[in-house]
């Protein structure tokens, strides 16, 4: 008798824990999110996308209107290689011939490309942390960290490249996509091009 | 550069006042003490658009406009 109403009593039981558990999994989960919420108090939600805003507008004022469209139309930026003896500081590269170049995402390495050819040469892995961490937050908003990136390879290529960590293109980012993207910039240079020989020529761009 | 807030107004001053300029080379000072990274905005003899990166306050052109500093790099992701 005795045995026959533990049986029971544990079937019954493992019945209603079936029943049970997902609310009671479910309460510890609302328990959780609610002290996760509470920890965050304060945070801002809009925050991040004002900062990007002030990230744009400190991109577009330190860039050249060309790399500016580039990145708001693609982006991406490409700044022009100069260690190799090609490009002078400062000239413009159609003067002095760059044989390579990069291509700046946000949050993404940094690719090195041959423009005459579109073969990928490297991805140069770099990060821009503050260890302060006043905000919260170790990632600067996305246009900023293109800006640290174009700063560092305009202002001193030598040094991001020493200090990045390199491999060889397909670590993180997808080679099709990088071939993807040059056509995309060739495309966008083309139509740049022949909107401008409109304009000078005197017709006028839609 | 801050995360999470992108521009941020440091100190500004007129370089040719001594209080001024003193000011501004305390601010210089401790960000590059905090590991930061400096920068000059400045257009490159080809007329193009560059930066030059300065690691102390003698090397700022008189009339730049501004410095921007920006967490220093690490390599990235392994």
């Amino acid at each position: 008798m005795l045995l026959a109403l533990s049986a029971a009593a544990i079937v019954v039981f493992a019945l209603f824990w079936e029943i049970l558990y997902p609310r009671i999994d479910h309460a510890v989960e609302r328990r959780r999110l609610r002290r996760e919420r509470a920890a965050i108090e304060g945070y801002d939600p809009g925050r991040e996308r004002r900062a990007e805003q002030r990230a744009r507008q400190l991109l577009r004022s330190c860039v050249d209107e060309e790399e500016w469209a580039m990145y708001r139309d693609l982006g991406f930026v490409r700044v022009w290689g100069r260690l190799a003896g090609g490009a002078d500081a400062g000239a413009a590269p159609a003067d002095t011939g760059a044989s390579y170049a990069y291509l700046v995402y946000p949050h993404k390495p940094i690719v090195a490309y041959l423009p005459q050819t579109g073969r990928l040469l490297a991805e140069y892995c770099v990060a821009f942390p503050d260890e302060t961490r006043p905000y919260g937050s170790a990632r600067l908003p996305d246009s900023d960290d293109v800006l640290a990136k174009w700063m560092a390879l305009t202002g001193d290529e030598r040094r991001i490249v020493d200090t990045a960590n390199m491999h060889l293109p397909g670590r993180q980012v997808d080679p099709k996509a990088v071939r993807r993207d040059l056509w995309r910039l060739g495309e966008w240079e083309r139509t740049r091009l022949q909107r401008a020989r409109r304009s000078s020529g005197g017709v006028a761009t839609p | 550069m801050k995360p999470g807030h992108g521009e941020v107004l440091l100190a500004e001053g007129d370089i040719d006042v001594a209080e001024d300029e003193e000011l501004l080379v305390a601010e210089f000072r401790a960000q590059l003490d905090a590991g930061m990274w400096a920068a000059v905005p400045t257009l490159g003899r080809g007329g193009r658009r560059e930066a030059r990166m300065v690691k102390d306050f003698s090397e700022v052109p008189r009339d730049a406009e501004r410095i921007i500093f920006f967490p220093h790099a690490a390599g990235g992701a392994e």
